[in-house]
């Protein structure tokens, strides 16, 4: 039988390395440090067709994350897919007329929403409408269209 | 005629069990604000249950975690992603085999001690002594048992998770020359810490409570003699590891919520 000071101290050491770990996990191996934005604002964009954007996707400019998509809705009036997406509150000068395009990373990668900068003066608040988007790139309409170009060009060959 | 005798018994006398089962655990649960107050008792048994496993739960969660990079890294690297592998290695690590392992290892190590110990102490009279002096065994022997397991499960499950990671970056990066740079950047990128560490927590946190409560409750319902208690035992490891393999199912069908 060890002393009870001893047993105290054992266990004090395996709580604090079990937590230890827990931390370990949490900071190192998951993205708590990255993922909780306390201070972001909302910006919604509507796209004509979404593609395969998932919720959590990464909101970029020029490349560098700048938010996360919240949200994916669908307005039944006007049969579009409406993307909310949180931006990083340090953001805060983003152009009235900047542009949204949803782009696939690399040819098989995820989904994710490019901002493309306009020149205004105005900048985005709360809540605000980014009016021009791009839609996501559908494959199977892009071979589609290429198919037909195809055809067509064989046509005009005879 | 005798066939359906035997089965009507068996299942009548299963039922029975998981009943007294429950009403066990209603008992361990309702009593323990007794424990208030008293903690050092709890302390003794994470001591039992949580320290003295540690050395298991550590070895088997460093080599799982070198296993998982070398098998890993074969597959990926036919795909050429070989850069995946932190994610591949953290991802199975933090979802499944860490709250698994853990908890089938604990069973095997400390389920089966705690059985025995209850079982014997039922055994040689201790148990009904206690009655005796009017104090309550479920409150002083039980419960403190109950709740040193459930507090170190968790505990030793992120141990586990966390060595593994760092086994599966020493054969990865150390070995074969994997870049630690995308090791621990896809890693960050793909682990969520509520959809996968906090359910690999909770996960871990619901084995303890079965596992625990099967031990103490088979240690506490064993036939007071050897045999007896070495039945118990030997359903206590059996038991825990079926109940922790279909919880495991159910948890893991809930929590990505697709079947």
């Amino acid at each position: 039988m060890i002393s009870r000071k001893t047993m105290e101290v054992w266990v004090g050491l395996f709580v604090a390395a079990g937590l230890l770990a827990l931390a370990m996990l949490a900071f190192k191996v998951g993205n708590l440090t990255t993922s909780d934005v306390v201070d972001s604002y909302t910006l919604t964009a509507k796209f004509n067709n979404v593609g395969g954007l998932k919720v959590k996707a990464p909101v970029t400019m020029a490349g560098v994350r700048i938010g996360r998509v919240s949200k994916i809705g669908f307005d039944s009036e006007r049969f579009m897919g409406v993307v909310e997406m949180q931006i990083d509150g340090r953001y805060k000068n983003i152009p009235k007329d900047t542009s949204a395009s949803i782009l696939t990373s690399g040819l098989l990668g995820d989904q994710y929403i490019g901002l493309e900068p306009g020149g205004s003066e105005e900048y985005f608040k709360n809540k605000d409408t980014i009016q021009m988007t791009q839609s996501a790139v559908v494959l199977e309409k892009l071979i589609g269209q290429f198919l037909f170009n195809k055809a067509s060009e064989g046509e005009k060959a005879k | 005629m005798n066939v359906l005798h035997t089965l009507g018994r068996i299942v009548l006398g299963g039922v029975e069990r998981l009943g007294r089962a429950a009403l066990f655990l209603y008992e361990i649960v309702s009593g323990s604000w007794e424990l208030v107050g008293r903690f050092p008792l709890v302390l003794q048994q994470i001591y039992g249950v949580g320290v003295l496993t540690l050395l298991i739960i550590l070895v088997s969660g460093l080599f799982v975690g070198m296993v998982l990079g070398l098998q890993g890294y074969n597959t990926l690297v036919k795909f050429g992603s070989a850069n995946s592998l932190g994610l591949l290695v953290a991802l199975s690590l933090v979802r499944e085999l860490g709250p698994v392992v853990t908890a089938l290892l604990f069973a095997g190590r400390a389920g089966s001690a705690l059985t025995a110990e209850i079982g014997l102490m039922k055994a040689t009279e201790q148990l009904a002594g206690m009655e005796m002096m009017a104090v309550n065994p479920v409150i002083r022997v039980i419960a403190p048992r109950f709740f040193g397991g459930v507090i170190a499960m968790p505990l030793l499950a992120a141990l586990f998770s966390a060595i593994g990671v760092l086994g599966g970056h020493i054969v990865g990066v150390g070995l074969l020359g994997v870049d630690a740079g995308p090791f621990w950047s896809q890693m960050q990128a793909g682990v969520d810490f509520h959809d996968d560490i906090v359910n690999g927590v909770i996960k871990s946190a619901v084995f303890g409570v079965v596992c625990t409560w099967i031990a103490v409750f088979e240690g506490y319902d064993a036939v007071p003699t050897s045999e007896g208690v070495a039945r118990a035992t030997n359903r206590t490891v059996v038991y825990s590891s079926l109940a922790v393999l279909a919880l495991d199912f159910i948890l893991t069908a809930l929590t990505l919520g697709e079947v």
